[in-house]
């Protein structure tokens, strides 16, 4: 295995632990490192070739304690045990089970438990981590936590200490690394040396901008169809200068859409499938931003810009018919120099925006039961966002969470020059 | 009964009130297929704005559960990503209920048994979502016994086993290991699908929270090698909203594919165009209730199936408030109906304005026979409503084609959509309309280009086999033209004209190509005077045609109050005259006068706007006492002292507060804040 090659050292000091299965082994160990660097994959290789009796558990997916129990008695007792947890079970209801069980079959070889995503325990009751890092103490058995986690240890510590585990760091893949896995998972129609020197010239590309594994993995193969086209066409595997010519086009393509994942692998195939021509038609994700919205849902959106990037004491000089020579140095406070766009949305109470609403827009509307409604559909759309509880029915509080751009579009559509009106652009 | 199963939460007035006999008693039957003929017809709309995205997001499950199957290079480097539809369907929320529905139906009939949709709000926590979508993969398969029955073992299984992606694991694969034979639910689906995918629909993506739904798909795509994992996301704004919601590490497990739907604008066009553009339909809107519906439609919600809530229930008020709506039916049913009109409805007839516009015209021994005899009355009425289905059928057509004529004039003088000709149409007489008489020197000018011309032309020959597919009878009136047998029917003459305008448009573009320009000309000008006078003699307006008042409702008012309710207005008509809602005679005022009997809470509401910003509450007790004790006939001094009236008082005020009129203030002791402007 590529992954097991290139982790000798690490696999080597975590076979170490594992290796005298009949002796009792170090609590709980810490593995870190970051997304992609090999951490899960070289346990588990490594657990399933030793065959050691194991419990692999996904923080994320234990969205009770209950869970995380169960599924720890299922893998080592089966589901006889799993069934034998009270309904909400507390932490000693678990070590009693534990306990109740491991007598009946005591531990010839270490337990392992597998702990993925661990950083989510930090959020877990607050005695969860520390007893899980003595367990061993706790149900005198023979078995051994082994936390996974992106961030470093320093992090975990609970401010009233706790038992220290064995820490590991998993460093990232170097470029040669990369390459040598990225080399493994080939084509079968190709030559190892061929398909090689096509990763290379993958990675000479997208190695500056992207150094996740998973993230490069995906590129290979979306790019495989110009590749097999080169292939087909191309006379000698060995050529790699012809074969770096040939792609460079499509590889600067895909780092924009593919990369950014705008555009789905299946997708990209698809679109590599058709001719150059047709091509320009697909777009990515982000490039459909158009929003059609109703007429006064689109006042009550500049309504809802304005009143989130202006002050609210200028509004007398945006939206006054006669209000005078107001200047802008006039009201310009001291420290207000920075731009309200750069500080982003503040929010605002329901009668400004109306208020705002009513001047804007350009007929007599009547404050109709569908206006509010449009107002709460907005928040819904996720357009605004509301600031206060929503248990608070009086004067709620509102912030505008679109951009300038999506505004402007806006605007135009309904011919609202809201430049004039929004304060920075005085 | 199908009337309340239809109606079932629409309306806000009680079923009661309906089932009141005006005085020729209903024919609720007639009422009811009116309401089923369009509600059916809106039903196969629908299903048939949807059928290419619904058809393509059905390829696309089939297409992603096969290609798990295949074993080949590319798919295995895809095997970890959960295919995903995002599907946009535009801001109005509403509609999106009944595509969805439709969407799950035709993917449980022909792709998979397991389907479940997940709303935003019934899934606050990472918990809830897992167990709703627990539920429903699971429940697909319960036995549809009895509801509560499903729901118990549901419950059961949720307590018993946690929810977790793994119990659905082990049940698939149970389920899927039984042979599908054995199963009647499975017998008829996918017999190509050895492994039916697992459908997650996400009515409303930008609805939920984003960490859920980040957790969701990290735990998902743990087990996509095990379990054939899909993703439906419904999508109100637009696609970039994921990338908004999820983080890279996050989309990157997605193999992402976009749907776009059709918009609501085109939606609604093809709504007016099926269920208002045509003598289908005897009951019509006039122009103000259309231009309602409309403007409710573009300025607040864009909800196609709100507008046809809006036509529903124009068509009960009117069926609820005219009487003479019994002769608004199919036409052997209104003739029938005629004669058997009673003395009190006939008197209906005579005092219909447009009837007695038509009487004015008659000779005076005819006026005579129509106001003194029942039996002439019938049989002028079965007459005229003759004609007037003859107007609609007319009507249509011509306005179609005046439509095609100016919807490509520069400036749109007569609208862009052919709702807006409707509109003015609707409105009065077209010809008197200074845009229509622009238009028409614009077309004197724009019709020397050829290409309009041969564009114009194709755009006849659409509308003339458009019509041909929607009434079947018209290509039976083709047939007797073809044959030229004439007919007296003023319906059959015009169907030969458009024939003819079509040969005579052809003759232009011929003459065109052999450059003689003045008998083009002289040919354009006589087309142009044709189309002319068709419009004059079948595009009038419909208040011009006599007893029009049957068909068509009329009351704008009644609509935009149900549908664009005003709750501040009422409020304040509340305050301010209590009999608009009371309907005491003693609350009778005259403007801008308190009544001394009026509720505690108009009292004050009244002299509260007599005020400034800030009220002074001891003035205003003194104000309210001073009124009240003058109504009860008591010494003011006493009663101004009495604990029990000012017990009251500070009832209506809070009341007042509470409906947000005033509120407490900081600045001054015993002083509280207006909030609203304007005095009496």
């Amino acid at each position: 295995d590529p992954h097991l090659n290139i982790m000798y050292m690490y696999s080597h000091s975590i076979l170490s632990c594992l290796q005298r299965p009949h002796q009792y082994s170090y609590p709980s160990i810490f593995i870190y490192g970051h997304r992609s660097s090999g951490k899960s994959h070289v346990l588990h290789v490594l657990l399933k070739e030793l065959e050691l009796p194991h419990a692999p558990v996904s923080c994320v997916e234990c969205v009770s304690v209950a869970l995380l129990f169960e599924q720890v008695l299922l893998s080592f007792f089966g589901a006889d045990a799993a069934s034998l947890l009270p309904r909400s079970p507390s932490l000693s209801d678990f070590v009693r089970v534990y306990r109740n069980q491991c007598s009946q079959s005591p531990a010839e070889q270490t337990r392992y438990i597998v702990m993925e995503k661990a950083e989510l325990l930090r959020d877990a009751d607050a005695n969860l981590l520390p007893a899980l890092l003595r367990l061993q103490e706790l149900v005198e058995d023979n078995v051994t936590v082994i936390l996974l986690s992106e961030i470093v240890w320093d992090k975990f510590r609970p401010n009233t200490g706790c038992f220290e585990p064995l820490l590991l760091h998993f460093p990232d893949y170097s470029k040669g690394e990369l390459q040598h896995i990225l080399s493994h998972d080939r084509h079968p129609s190709y030559s190892a040396e061929f398909y090689s020197s096509y990763i290379n010239i993958l990675l000479g590309v997208f190695y500056s901008v992207c150094r996740d594994l998973r993230e490069l993995r995906h590129l290979p193969h979306a790019m495989n169809v110009a590749f097999t086209c080169f292939c087909v066409s191309s006379v000698k595997e060995t050529d790699t200068h012809k074969l770096w010519r040939n792609m460079e086009p499509h590889l600067k393509k895909a780092m924009q859409t593919v990369y950014l994942r705008e555009v789905s692998s299946l997708q990209w195939e698809k679109m590599q499938q058709m001719e150059e021509k047709e091509s320009g038609a697909l777009r990515g994700l982000s490039a459909h931003t158009h929003v059609e919205l109703p007429y006064y849902s689109k006042f009550l959106l500049i309504a809802a810009y304005l009143a989130s990037y202006n002050p609210a004491r200028t509004d007398k000089r945006f939206f006054l018919k006669h209000h005078g020579k107001i200047r802008k140095t006039n009201f310009l406070k001291k420290n207000e120099k920075t731009s309200n766009h750069l500080l982003g949305p503040k929010p605002f109470p329901l009668d400004r925006l109306l208020a705002i609403f009513y001047s804007v827009v350009d007929s007599r509307v009547a404050p109709t039961a569908s206006i509010f409604s449009q107002i709460s559909s907005l928040v819904t759309l996720q357009l605004l966002t509301q600031v206060s509880h929503d248990d608070q029915l009086d004067a709620p509080k509102y912030k505008c969470a679109v951009s300038m751009d999506f505004i402007c579009a806006i605007s135009r559509t309904v011919n609202f020059e809201i430049v004039n009106y929004l304060y920075d652009f005085l | 009964n199908l009337w309340p199963s239809i109606f079932q939460g629409c309306f806000v007035f009680k079923p009661s009130a309906k089932k009141k006999k005006t005085a020729l008693s209903l024919d609720f039957q007639q009422i009811n297929n009116h309401q089923q003929n369009m509600f059916c017809l809106c039903k196969a709309l629908q299903d048939e704005l949807n059928r290419n995205i619904l058809d393509s997001l059905l390829d696309f499950t089939r297409k992603c559960s096969s290609t798990r199957q295949h074993s080949d290079w590319a798919s295995q480097m895809r095997a970890s990503e959960i295919p995903t539809a995002a599907l946009v369907l535009g801001v109005n929320v509403p509609d999106h209920d009944m595509t969805f529905q439709s969407l799950s139906d035709l993917l449980q009939q022909s792709v998979t048994p397991h389907v479940a949709s997940v709303q935003a709000k019934e899934c606050g926590a990472l918990k809830h979502l897992m167990k709703r979508v627990l539920e429903r993969l699971m429940d697909t398969v319960v036995d549809d016994e009895d509801e509560e029955e499903a729901e118990q073992t549901s419950a059961q299984l949720n307590k018993s086993v946690h929810c977790s992606l793994s119990t659905l694991c082990a049940w698939y694969n149970a389920k899927t290991k039984v042979s599908p034979p054995g199963k009647k639910r499975c017998s008829h689906v996918g017999d190509d699908l050895q492994s039916p995918p697992l459908v997650i629909i996400f009515k409303d993506l930008e609805a939920f929270n984003p960490r859920v739904l980040q957790d969701f798909i990290l735990i998902c795509s743990r087990y996509i090698e095990r379990l054939p994992l899909m993703f439906i996301f419904g999508i109100a704004t637009s696609p970039s909203t994921i990338q908004h919601m999820l983080p890279h590490s996050v989309s990157s497990l997605l193999c992402i594919e976009l749907f776009q739907s059709l918009s609501c604008t085109q939606h609604l066009a093809t709504v007016i165009d099926k269920l208002i553009l045509t003598p289908q339909f005897p009951f019509k809107l006039n122009g103000k209730v259309m231009q309602v519906l409309i403007s409710i439609f573009l300025y607040h919600d864009f909800s196609v199936r709100n507008f046809i809530k809006g036509i529903q229930l124009a068509l009960l008020e009117h069926f609820h408030s005219q009487p003479l709506s019994v002769l608004c039916c199919k036409k052997k049913a209104a003739l029938l109906n005629v004669m058997h009109l009673g003395p009190q409805d006939l008197e209906r007839i005579r005092q219909l304005q447009s009837f007695k516009r038509y009487v004015e015209k008659q000779d005076p021994q005819e006026q005579v026979n129509l106001f003194t005899d029942d039996t002439h009355l019938k049989e002028v009425c079965q007459k005229l409503i003759k004609n007037l289905r003859q107007y609609h059928k007319n009507y249509y057509p011509i306005l179609r084609c005046l439509h095609t004529l100016t919807s490509s004039l520069p400036r749109y003088p007569l609208g862009k959509q052919i709702r807006e000709l409707h509109l003015i149409c609707l409105d009065k007489n077209i010809w008197e309309n200074e845009d229509y008489q622009s238009a028409m020197k614009l077309l004197k000018m724009l019709a020397k280009d050829q290409l309009i011309l041969e564009d114009m032309l194709s755009k006849f020959k659409q509308l003339d086999s458009k019509s041909d597919s929607s009434t079947p009878y018209f290509a039976f009136t083709l047939g007797y033209v073809e044959d030229s047998i004439t007919s007296p029917v003023k319906n059959l003459q015009k169907k030969t004209d458009l024939f003819q305008l079509q040969k005579t448009l052809l003759e232009m573009n011929e003459s065109r190509r052999s450059k003689k320009l003045s008998p083009f000309e002289a040919l354009r000008n006589e087309a142009l005077e044709f189309i002319d006078s068709l419009v004059k003699s079948h595009l009038s307006a419909p208040e011009s045609q006599t007893l029009n008042e049957v068909c068509y409702y009329t009351s704008s008012a009644t609509v935009r109050r149900h549908l664009n309710a005003t709750p501040r207005t009422s409020i304040q008509a509340a305050l301010n005259i209590p009999y608009y809602y009371l309907q005491n005679d003693r609350l009778k005022t005259e403007d801008g006068i308190v009544s001394n009997a009026a509720p505690d809470i108009c009292i004050v509401y009244k002299l509260h706007l007599e005020c400034g910003r800030l009220i002074n509450l001891y003035d205003w007790l003194e104000a309210y006492s001073t009124v009240v004790s003058a109504a009860e006939g008591n010494d003011p001094e006493l009663m101004f002292l009495s604990l029990f009236s000012s017990a009251r008082f500070i009832r209506a005020v809070s009341e007042l507060e509470f409906l947000g009129f005033i509120k407490s203030t900081k600045q001054k002791t015993d002083h509280v804040a207006r909030l609203t402007w304007g005095g009496c």
